[in-house]
């Protein structure tokens, strides 16, 4: 936290920069949010609609039992039925002929067919709406035995109340050591650490991401992110802020620019890309999945990918891919929130990257055994 | 506190004491009758009975008492120190008078502020005791005066409504005597109240659902199960089932977000070590109050060796039905009437739905005896079919396999004997969803295809070889009460996202929310649907829900409706109560997390 708080000293005003960029971008997507939020309901409710008309507006229930002999239509069939008495065939609608689709191209996300499913958009659709009334309904038959309320039943039904929110939007928070372990390999041994927090609501959360590593002493490469999240859709967050690597060479600052989620098989992804000082850009990219041999023996495969902009000779990295890296990890659940776990960690670095490493009479490839934690709190 | 040994009414009905029931019972049980009121005998008996008060004046007081259910000291809220709270007796027609005062002592971890909901009562909106609806809520110190006319019989429950209260142990049984004579006999009776108690403290584990939703889920398949099904159903199946979970994100045995390896189920705030007993002489009715009290549970209710015979649900009489088991989700209340006979002891065995753990208690001729406890059933696995996902046929490449495939009866687990395959649309139309809910990111899934599946048992009761109590076997006594038919729909779908534990109603939480207007005096119809994974009990404070059948007719009054996953279900409302009230899925931690919108009843 030290390291922290001295670093956000230092660099203030560019964390602000960076904030006001993430707030700009919650602004703009709780703008959406909320057209999101206002378009009007399956079924429209009308502050005050006359009793008395209300039953000729309900068709749907009585247009099934109509035409639909009794005990044979589940409840379902109202929809189905009411979309039969609509203008527009189902079968006939572009898009609606499962065999034709394109489903490659169908956002799986969605299980429901996208767009033109929707029939609540469609004109005539609205159940309250459809206009059928195939029965009369009882409702004019029988009027209802409900007392007239008094003053005194209208003074119990709203008292004042104090406002009084429900916590439902509650920040929470989360911290995980997803990498904390020790490493040995031909050269020499060190640590190496990787680990995320999150402290915010359910869609707006603060991300905090490390990554570092010590070999024989020396800190190798560490580095802090402090980016602003945003949850846009079903299964990915976008994400902006900044990045401060520590090392290697002097610190140097980015700008981060990312989404993070979880793709097909709960196979967590991670994409950032970084613009730095003087047009400098990198990328990196995280996927990692658990293989459960049991329900507390997990394979955690992982690949990271490293990418640079340009040459940057006094760190040796090269342009273009510079470094990949594969981890198999095998951890035991004592509990949930703490996991010790054995590895290997094949780290391969490509093209210019590899060049500096073997003129700094280096492998361009390294092996290594892991013996590490996993915990989170 | 007055009422608790000596509270009478004042107009000469022999309303025998607690403590006369305990020296009855001390006699051998045999108090046949002690005049018109009460018929039965109200069997108490042991320490563990909870406290019964009767009459018209109530002194309630919640405060903390230190309980041990587990080995661990914890403390927990309780009413007069008891949890579960006392058993509250009213009769139909008097005016109840309960003064609750607030006695937490300053920094409990359960909060500063408390409420009694009398759930299932209909009731003046001030008197409802949801904090920020119908009242402020009772703060420390503070004592709220609840006073209304009882107009309803049967057997309901009361419980907080303020925060996680109700994890903590704030929930007792109520019961109302009928004017009319009740349409059946019994001469024993007893509250059978079933709740989940963990000792964590209920905010800790809500943050640790915001943290790891699936932490209980600790049954997932693994390499192995992939290698079997692969053995059983061959690869093409198997990779195509793996396939679906896979593009869904989820894991079919994902049946509760907290189970048994949380919680420790409790029967009348009792563990199964510490076994409750209900006494009985052979040959006699017993009529068993079966409420689930849960905060997250359903629970799956047998005694074996005994036919139990559901007279009414939710308090309200039911034409009479016969059978082994029944599922209870959250909040229902069933009364069965069994008569057990030719052993001495019978076991009232309560699984949860997951099969992670159970809570059993005995019905038996003395103290201290017991009968076997059956085991657990096999773990059951979620299908496709179970969430509304069958419409996920032909050509859809999510579904990319045959029709064969497609059919998933093959596979273990899948047991669809429940559903009627036939009523699925065959022309493929989808259900259609609030424009709300596309790419909304607290919505992880929409049921394709969703039913009302009334004659379902659920999940892992289909073809157990028991007769398993479901919806379409229940009926109410009575016609439908209101007669009209529903002057309009309203239609709202239930969501939520299992990996952010965020849940809702049409992609909206509670603050998002804008509150549902109903007109005073209206018939209205809700129709939900589930568009999560999970099973919800969907909870509609101050009147009545009146289920309907696959037919749209009136067929059973309740207020609380199971829809598990994949179900589309619809209910008659009157709006006959004016006010604000909280309509909600009574997970607790559902709740908690948005799912709940306030309904406003308006001239």
């Amino acid at each position: 936290m030290n390291v922290l708080s001295a670093y956000l000293k230092k660099h203030a005003a560019m964390l602000a920069a960076a904030m006001s960029l993430a707030f700009c971008a919650m602004a703009s997507a709780q703008e959406m949010d909320h057209s999101k939020m206002h378009m009007p309901m399956t079924m429209p409710m009308p502050a005050k609609p006359a009793p008395a008309k209300k039953p000729a507006a309900k068709p749907p229930r009585t247009a099934a039992a109509a035409t639909t002999p009794k005990r044979s239509a589940p409840a379902h069939a109202v929809k189905r039925t009411e979309t039969a008495t609509t203008p527009i065939d189902d079968g006939s609608m572009p898009g609606m002929d499962h065999s034709t689709m394109d489903h490659a191209v169908m956002d799986h996300d969605d299980m429901t067919m996208p767009m033109p499913m929707d029939h609540d958009a469609m004109p005539g659709m609205n159940h309250s709406q459809t206009p059928a009334e195939a029965t009369p309904s009882k409702a004019a038959e029988k009027p209802p035995s409900i007392p007239a309320p008094t003053d005194a039943d209208r003074a119990a039904a709203f008292p004042q109340i104090v406002h009084h929110a429900m916590n439902d939007d509650g920040i929470h928070s989360y911290t995980l050591f997803n990498r904390f372990e020790a490493w040995n390999a031909d050269h020499g041994s060190g640590l190496t650490w990787e680990g995320q927090a999150w402290i915010g609501t359910d869609l707006d959360k603060l991300w905090l991401r490390s990554e570092g590593e010590r070999s024989d002493g020396i800190t190798d490469v560490a580095d802090l992110e402090v980016l602003y999240g945003r949850s846009k859709s079903r299964w990915w967050d976008v994400l902006a802020g900044l990045r401060h690597d520590f090392r290697p060479g002097t610190s140097q600052d980015w700008l981060a620019f990312g989404v993070q989620g979880v793709a097909p098989y709960k196979i967590e992804v991670r994409a950032t890309a970084y613009l730095g000082s003087s047009g400098r850009t990198a990328a990196r990219i995280e996927t990692e999945y658990e293989l459960l041999l049991s329900n507390r023996l997990i394979l955690q495969p992982m690949i990271e990918l490293n990418f640079a902009g340009r040459q940057d000779a006094r760190r040796g990295i090269g342009s273009g891919l510079s470094t990949a890296e594969f981890g198999l990890r095998l951890r035991y659940e004592i509990t949930r929130q703490f996991a010790p776990y054995i590895g290997i960690v094949r780290e391969r670095a490509f093209a210019g990257t590899a060049d500096f490493r073997r003129a700094a009479g280096n492998d361009s490839n390294d092996t290594r055994f892991v013996v590490g934690l996993r915990f989170w709190f | 506190m007055s009422s608790e040994f000596s509270g009478f009414p004042p107009d000469g009905l022999s309303r025998p004491s607690r403590r006369r029931f305990v020296q009855g019972l001390a006699a051998g049980g045999a108090i046949a009758s002690l005049g018109l009121w009460p018929r039965a005998v109200w069997a108490l008996k042991s320490p563990n009975q909870p406290t019964l008060i009767a009459g018209r004046d109530f002194d309630l007081r919640i405060g903390e008492t230190a309980v041990n259910f587990t080995g661990r000291a914890r403390s927990a809220i309780t009413v007069n120190g008891s949890l579960p709270a006392p058993t509250l007796r009213w009769r139909q027609g008097d005016r109840v008078q309960l003064r609750v005062s607030n006695a937490l002592p300053p920094g409990s971890i359960h909060g500063h502020e408390t409420s009694i909901h009398w759930h299932g009562i209909v009731l003046p909106a001030n008197m409802d005791g949801v904090p920020g609806m119908s009242f402020n809520g009772i703060h420390h110190g503070d004592t709220y005066q609840y006073r209304f006319d009882v107009r309803q019989a049967g057997t309901y429950w009361y419980h907080s409504h303020s925060g996680f209260q109700e994890q903590a142990g704030l929930y007792g049984a109520l019961i109302i005597d009928p004017i009319e004579p009740e349409p059946f006999r019994y001469d024993r009776d007893y509250v059978v109240l079933l709740s989940d108690w963990t000792d964590l403290d209920p905010a800790a584990l809500f943050a640790r659902l915001k943290k790891m939703p699936g932490y209980d889920n600790i049954h997932q398949r693994t390499v192995a199960d992939l290698v079997r099904d692969t053995r059983r159903n061959g690869l093409t199946a198997t990779l195509a089932d793996r396939k679906m979970w896979g593009a869904m994100r989820m894991t079919p045995t994902d049946l509760s977000d907290v189970d048994a390896s949380t919680y420790t189920y409790l029967i009348n705030g009792t563990t199964s070590l510490g076994n409750w007993t209900g006494l009985f002489h052979s040959g006699e009715k017993i009529r068993l109050r079966f409420i689930n009290g849960a905060s997250m549970t359903y629970f799956d209710v047998r005694i074996p060796g005994l036919k139990m015979t559901v007279v009414a649900v939710d308090g309200q009489y039911v034409h009479p039905v016969s059978v082994d088991e029944f599922r209870m989700a959250v909040a229902e209340v069933f009364d069965v009437i069994v008569e057990p006979s030719g052993q001495d002891a019978f076991s009232i065995f309560a699984q949860d739905m997951g099969r992670t753990g159970y809570v059993s208690a005995t019905l038996a001729t003395r103290e201290g005896l017991r009968a076997p406890i059956p085991a657990l059933d096999p773990r059951p696995i979620l299908t496709m079919a179970d969430m509304g996902m069958a419409g996920m046929s032909s050509g859809h490449d999510m579904a990319n396999m045959d029709r064969g495939s497609h059919d998933m009866t093959a596979m273990p687990g899948m047991d669809m004997s429940g559903m009627d395959m036939s009523k699925m649309q065959p022309d493929g139309a989808t259900q259609a969803h609030p424009p709300g809910e596309a790419s909304n990111p607290l919505v992880d899934m929409q049921a394709m295809a969703p039913m009302p599946r009334l004659d379902d048992p659920g999940i892992g009761l289909r073809d157990n070889g028991r007769r398993v109590l479901s919806y379409s076997m229940l009926k109410s006594l009575f016609d439908d009460p209101d007669g009209r038919d529903p002057g309009r729909d309203v239609e709202l779908h239930l969501t939520g996202h299992m990996e952010r534990f965020a849940w809702s109603f049409n992609g909206e939480k509670f603050s998002d929310a804008e509150p549902l207007r109903f007109n005073y005096g209206e018939r209205l119809r809700i129709i939900l649907v589930n568009d999560t994974m999970m099973t919800h009990p969907i909870h509609l404070h101050g009147m009545w829900s009146d289920l309907e059948d696959a037919n749209g007719d009136f067929q059973v009054r309740k207020h609380t409706i199971d829809m598990p996953p994949g179900t589309m279900r619809s209910y008659r409302v009157r709006a006959d109560a004016l006010g604000r009230w909280a309509y909600h899925c009574h997970l607790l931690y559902h709740m908690e997390a948005g799912m709940m919108r306030e309904v406003r009843v308006e001239e």
